[in-house]
C-alpha cells in the first residue's frame, strides 16, 4: 500500500519545522548516532511540551513540586494519626455516617500521599519531558536457519555422545525411572487425610435422641414449636462429640429443622408416624452443595435455600419444587419421650448433604 | 526545564550527566562498582532507550501488575498478625458484640487485624480492594488483547501464560476469601466442597484428602494459608515475570498509524518519559485502592460472625470473579443420575466443573484454534482494530454475553428483591437467556464491525463529506467531500486483504483421494465462514481514483470559492 503518500511526517529532518524551536530533537537524534550504528533508532516527532517557554515550565515546576510537597505532609500526617488515634475510634461524617476514624485518617493520608507522588510523577513527565517518538527496528524473533541448524547439530552430537540413540535399554530403562518417579510424590498426598469409611451416610441422631436448640441447647418440647414456627435444633450431646472431635463436622451434618403446621396441612406420603401433632423433622442441609437452608415461608411450607434457592415443600416430603438440588430434604421421623421431650423415632434413612459419588 | 535541557545536552555530547554532590557520587561509584563486576552497561545502553508503543489501552495489564505489587506488601503485613488455625479460642477483643464467644484464632485474629493493630484494617482493606482490582484488571486486559488480536503469533505463549495468571488470581482470591473463617467465607468453603464431592469416582477421596477427614475438619485453614501466601503467589510470581519478559523480548505490539509497520515499533524511549510514567502508574493505583480502602468498607467480617456450618445468612455474595460460577450453579436444572448405585450429579458437575473447565480451555487455545480457521500464521505486531476481525469481534461478544447472563444470575436473589419479581421467574428467564442472547450478539456485532468497515472503504474512496451541496453551472448538484486526514488514512489503510482457505480438491489429478479430505474440507468451510462477508480492502488503483475524484472535486469548489473543509461537528461525527 503507498503509504508513504500520506505520510503526514514525510520528511524526516530532524529539524522538521513542526518541532518546536527548543533543540531537543535535534540533540536526540544526534544522541542516537553517536552511541554506534548498532542501536539504530528513528526520531519522527517530538511533541515538547506544550509550555515549554521558561514562565510555563516554572508554573509545572511548581505543580508538581506542591505535589510532591503535599505528599511528604500527608506522609507525616499518617505518623501523627498512627500515635494519636486509638484503632477503635470513631468519628461521624455526612454521607458516610459512623466511620473508623483510624482508618478514614490512615487511609487518606496514605492514599493522598501516595497518590500525590504518583500524579506528580505523570505531571512531570507530561509537563515537562520531552515526548520524543522514535521508530526502533525490530529484530526477527526467528532464528536464521543457520543458526537452527547449528544448535540442533549441536544437540545431536550431544545425544550422539552421550549414547541415548544407540543404548535402547539404557534409553528405555531411564524412561521408566522417570515415569515411576513421581509415584512417592502422589503417595505422599495419601498422607493428607483418611480414607473414606461411609462416614457421609450417617449422622449421630438415632432413636430416642432429643432435640436441642441451636443456642441454648435446651431440650425441646413440642410447645416450644408454635404452628407456623421453625426452630433450629442440633441433637443431644453434639457439644460433647464436637468437644471430643475438635471439630465441627458433625454439627454440618445433623443440624435440623422443626417446624409445625396442622397435622391436615400434610400432604406425606411416607405413611404414619414421622410428624408429632404436625412437627416435622427435616434435616437443615442443603441437598445442593450443603448450605444451612434457612428460609422458610409459613403460608407455603416452602425451605428456600439463601445460596442456590434450592426450594423444598416441608408439607410433601421435602420435596424439591424448584432450583438446582436434585434430592429431596432428608426427614427425621420424630416423636416424645416420657418426659414429653421431642426426640427422633430414629436416624436419617438416607445420607443428608451433598449427593457424592459412592452414594445410592 | 532548566534539568531537561541540561540531560538532553549531556547526551549530545557523549559526556556523563554533570549531576553534583555527595550523592551522586556515591550513586556514580556505587555504580561503577557493579558494572566493573556485572557489565550492567552492556543490558542498559540496549534498554534505556528500548521504544514502548503508547495506547491508553497498554495500561491495563500495568494496572494488574500494580494491584499486584499491592497486594504482596500488604498481605506481608497481614501474614504478621493472622493466625492460620481452627482451634477455639474466646473472643476478648475490642469489638464487643462478640466478646466472650467462642471463635477460631484465624477468626478471631482477622477481627483483632481490624480492631487492635494500628493500621490493620486499612491494610486488609487495601489487600482486598488491590485483590478485587487486579483480577478486573487482568480480565479488562484480556479483552484487549483478545479484540485487537495481540494473541496471534509472535505471541500466542503468552496468551497462554495469561490465562495461566487469571486462573492463578482466581485462586488466589478464593484461598484468600476463605481465610478470615467468617460465616460468609465459610458457607463459600461449603460450597467449594459440595462440588468437589460430586466429582464422580475420586470426589469424596478429593474431599477427604483436602479437608483431613469430613468438612470442615481444622485442617483446611493451615493448608489454605501456605496456598494463598506461599504456592499461589510463588506461581504468580513465576507466570507475571515470564509474561513481562515476553512482552519485553517479543517488543509490545503496536496499533496502525503513520510510520508504524510490522517491522518497526514507534513509541516513546522507556528513559524518562516511560519509566516517570510507569513508576507515577505504580503510586496512583497504590493510591486509589488506599483511598477506596479510606473510604468504602469491604468485606466486614465482624458483621458476618464466625462461621457455623448450621448457619447462613440471606443475599449472599461472592467476589465478584466467582460470581459466574454462583450464577451458573443457580441456574443449572436438578439433574442427577444414579446408574449401577453410583451418583452423578450433573446439577453440580455441569455449572461448576464442565462448564468452567470448558471456557478456560477454549479460552487458552483460542490462538490456536483461530489460526487454524483462518490458516494464517504470520506474525502480527500491527494490531487489527475489532471491526476488521469481524467473526472474531462477534465471539468475542458473543462469549461476553454468556459471562455477564451467568454473573448476573449470581445475584438472582438481588435482582428479584431489587424489581420485585419472582426469583424463580428471573432463573427461568437466564436460563434462556443464556442459550438466546449470545447468538443475537454474535449476529449485531458482526453487522456493525461490517457497517463499520464499509464506511471506511468509503472514508477512503471519497473523502469526508462537508454537507455542503454545490450547485454547478450544469444544474448538476454535487456535495463537496473534504480529503481524509493522513492519519486516518494510514489507519484506514491497516485493513488486511485476506482470503478464505481455498476448498481441497476430492481426488488430485491422478484421481488419488486426496489424505485427510474432511478435516481439510471442514477447515475450509470453517474459513469460508470467517472470512464471509468482509469488506473489501481498498485496492491502489481504486484509492488513486478515489484520490483523482476528490481532488477533481475539491478543484471544482475551488473554481467557485467554495473551501472544502470539513465543519467541527461533521469531523467528530466521522471520528
Amino acid at each position: 500500500m503507498s503509504k508513504t503518500k500520506f505520510d503526514p511526517y514525510g520528511e524526516d529532518n530532524p529539524a522538521n519545522p513542526k518541532k518546536p524551536a527548543s533543540s531537543s530533537g535535534s540533540t536526540s537524534s544526534g544522541a542516537a548516532q553517536t552511541h554506534g550504528g548498532s542501536y539504530e533508532e528513528e526520531i519522527i516527532a517530538v511533541e515538547a511540551p506544550q509550555e515549554i517557554d521558561a514562565k510555563a515550565a516554572k508554573r509545572a515546576e511548581r505543580q508538581v513540586a506542591t505535589m510532591f510537597m503535599v505528599s511528604v505532609v500527608c506522609t507525616l500526617g499518617f505518623v501523627v494519626a498512627y500515635f494519636a488515634l486509638p484503632a477503635t475510634a470513631t468519628i461521624e461524617l455526612p454521607l458516610i455516617g459512623i466511620t473508623n476514624a483510624s482508618n478514614l485518617s490512615l487511609g487518606l493520608a496514605l492514599g493522598l500521599s501516595t497518590l500525590l507522588i504518583g500524579l506528580g510523577a505523570i505531571q512531570w513527565a507530561r509537563k515537562l519531558m520531552p515526548h520524543v517518538e522514535v521508530i526502533q527496528q525490530r529484530h526477527l524473533l526467528k532464528p536464521p536457519d543457520s543458526l537452527r541448524k547449528a544448535a540442533l547439530a549441536q544437540f545431536s552430537q550431544g545425544a550422539a555422545d552421550s549414547g541415548l540413540g544407540q543404548r535402547r535399554l539404557l534409553r528405555r530403562t531411564l524412561l521408566a525411572s522417570l515415569l515411576v518417579f513421581p509415584l512417592p510424590l502422589i503417595v505422599l498426598a495419601r498422607g493428607c487425610g483418611p480414607a473414606p469409611k461411609g462416614e457421609l451416610n450417617e449422622t449421630m441422631w438415632t432413636g430416642g435422641l432429643r432435640f436441642l436448640a441451636d443456642i441454648t441447647y435446651q431440650p425441646l418440647k413440642p410447645s416450644d414449636v408454635p404452628i407456623g414456627g421453625v426452630v433450629s435444633a442440633v441433637p443431644e450431646g453434639l457439644l460433647e462429640v464436637q468437644k471430643a472431635q475438635h471439630n465441627l463436622n458433625e454439627r454440618a451434618k445433623s443440624a435440623v429443622i422443626l417446624i409445625r403446621m396442622r397435622p391436615d396441612q400434610i400432604r406425606s406420603q411416607q405413611g404414619e408416624g414421622w410428624d408429632y401433632q404436625g412437627i416435622l423433622a427435616f434435616s437443615k442441609i442443603c441437598t445442593h452443595v450443603g448450605c444451612p437452608i434457612a428460609l422458610y415461608e409459613q403460608r407455603t411450607h416452602h425451605l428456600l435455600c439463601p445460596c442456590h434457592q434450592s426450594t423444598f415443600d416441608l408439607a410433601d416430603d421435602g420435596k424439591v419444587i424448584y432450583g438446582p438440588a436434585a434430592r429431596r430434604l432428608p426427614q427425621l421421623p420424630i416423636t416424645v419421650d416420657a418426659e414429653g421431650y421431642l426426640v427422633a423415632r430414629e436416624g436419617f434413612q438416607e445420607p443428608v448433604g451433598p449427593s457424592f459419588w459412592e452414594r445410592s | 526545564m532548566s534539568n531537561t535541557s541540561a540531560a538532553m545536552n549531556t547526551s549530545t555530547n557523549g559526556n556523563q550527566p554533570k549531576l553534583s554532590g555527595p550523592l551522586a557520587k556515591a550513586s556514580a561509584a556505587t555504580y561503577e562498582y557493579l558494572d566493573d563486576r556485572t557489565g550492567l552497561s552492556a543490558g542498559l545502553r540496549r534498554n534505556l532507550r528500548k521504544v514502548f508503543p503508547d495506547h491508553w489501552s497498554f495500561m491495563l495489564g500495568e494496572i494488574a501488575l500494580w494491584s499486584f505489587v499491592v497486594v504482596l506488601l500488604t498481605g506481608v503485613f497481614l501474614t504478621f498478625f493472622y493466625v492460620p488455625s481452627a482451634t477455639e479460642v474466646v473472643y476478648n477483643g475490642s469489638y464487643v458484640p462478640l466478646k466472650g464467644v467462642m471463635i477460631s484464632e484465624a477468626y478471631a485474629s482477622t477481627l483483632n487485624i481490624s480492631f487492635d493493630v494500628r493500621g490493620g484494617l486499612l491494610i486488609r482493606q487495601i489487600h482486598h480492594w488491590a485483590a478485587l482490582l487486579f483480577v478486573v484488571a487482568i480480565v479488562v486486559h484480556l479483552l484487549r488483547v483478545f479484540f485487537t488480536g495481540a494473541f496471534r503469533r509472535p505471541r500466542e505463549l503468552n496468551w497462554v501464560i495469561g490465562v495461566g495468571i487469571l486462573t492463578l488470581a482466581l485462586l488466589a482470591g478464593f484461598t484468600g476469601y476463605s481465610l478470615p473463617d467468617d460465616l460468609l467465607s465459610g458457607t463459600g468453603l461449603r460450597i467449594a466442597g459440595g462440588i468437589l464431592q460430586s466429582i464422580p469416582v475420586v470426589g469424596t477421596w478429593g474431599v477427604f484428602l483436602l479437608f483431613d477427614g469430613e468438612f470442615p475438619g481444622t485442617a483446611w485453614i493451615p493448608r489454605f494459608f501456605v496456598a494463598h501466601v506461599l504456592l499461589v503467589p510463588g506461581l504468580l510470581l513465576a507466570l507475571i515475570t515470564a509474561h513481562l519478559l515476553l512482552v519485553f523480548y517479543q517488543k509490545h505490539t503496536q496499533y496502525p498509524g503513520p510510520k508504524r509497520t510490522n517491522e518497526n515499533v514507534v513509541g516513546y524511549p522507556l528513559m524518562p518519559v516511560y519509566m516517570a510514567k510507569a513508576g507515577g502508574f505504580f503510586f496512583i493505583v497504590f493510591g486509589i485502592t488506599t483511598l477506596m480502602s479510606a473510604l468504602v468498607t469491604i468485606n466486614p467480617i465482624w458483621l458476618y460472625g464466625p462461621y457455623m456450618p448450621d448457619q447462613v445468612t440471606s443475599g449472599a455474595q461472592p467476589d465478584w470473579y466467582i460470581g459466574w460460577l454462583e450464577g451458573a450453579l443457580r441456574m443449572m436444572p436438578p439433574i442427577e443420575w444414579t446408574i449401577f448405585g453410583y451418583t452423578i450429579s450433573w446439577n453440580i458437575l455441569v455449572p461448576s466443573v464442565i462448564m468452567p473447565g470448558i471456557v478456560m480451555t477454549l479460552l487458552a487455545l483460542y490462538p490456536f484454534i483461530e489460526a487454524w480457521v483462518t490458516g494464517d500464521k504470520r506474525e502480527h505486531n500491527i494490531l487489527q482494530r475489532p471491526r476488521n476481525a469481524p467473526t472474531r469481534t462477534g465471539l468475542g461478544v458473543m462469549a461476553l454475553t454468556f459471562y455477564v447472563i451467568l454473573w448476573a444470575n449470581g445475584g438472582n436473589d438481588i435482582i428479584a428483591l431489587a424489581f420485585n419479581w419472582s426469583i424463580n421467574s428471573v432463573t427461568t428467564l437466564m436460563r434462556v437467556l443464556l442459550f438466546v442472547l449470545p447468538p443475537i450478539a454474535f449476529v449485531i456485532t458482526k453487522r456493525i464491525c461490517l457497517g463499520l468497515q464499509r464506511r471506511d472503504r468509503d472514508k477512503l474512496l471519497h473523502g469526508i463529506e462537508t454537507g455542503r451541496i454545490l450547485r454547478l453551472p450544469s444544474g448538476e448538484f454535487v456535495e463537496v467531500h473534504a480529503p481524509v486526514d493522513p492519519d486516518e488514512v494510514a489507519v484506514l489503510l491497516s485493513k488486511e486483504e485476506v482470503l478464505p482457505l481455498p476448498m481441497p480438491p476430492k481426488r488430485d489429478a491422478n484421481g488419488v483421494r486426496t489424505p485427510g479430505y474432511a478435516i481439510k474440507a471442514l477447515r475450509a468451510r470453517m474459513s469460508n465462514w470467517w472470512y464471509r462477508d468482509d469488506v473489501p480492502v481498498v485496492t491502489l488503483n481504486e484509492l488513486e481514483s478515489g484520490h483523482h475524484h476528490a481532488q477533481e472535486q475539491v478543484e471544482i469548489a475551488g473554481t467557485y470559492g467554495v473551501e472544502p473543509t470539513v465543519s467541527e461537528e461533521v469531523t467528530a461525527g466521522h471520528r
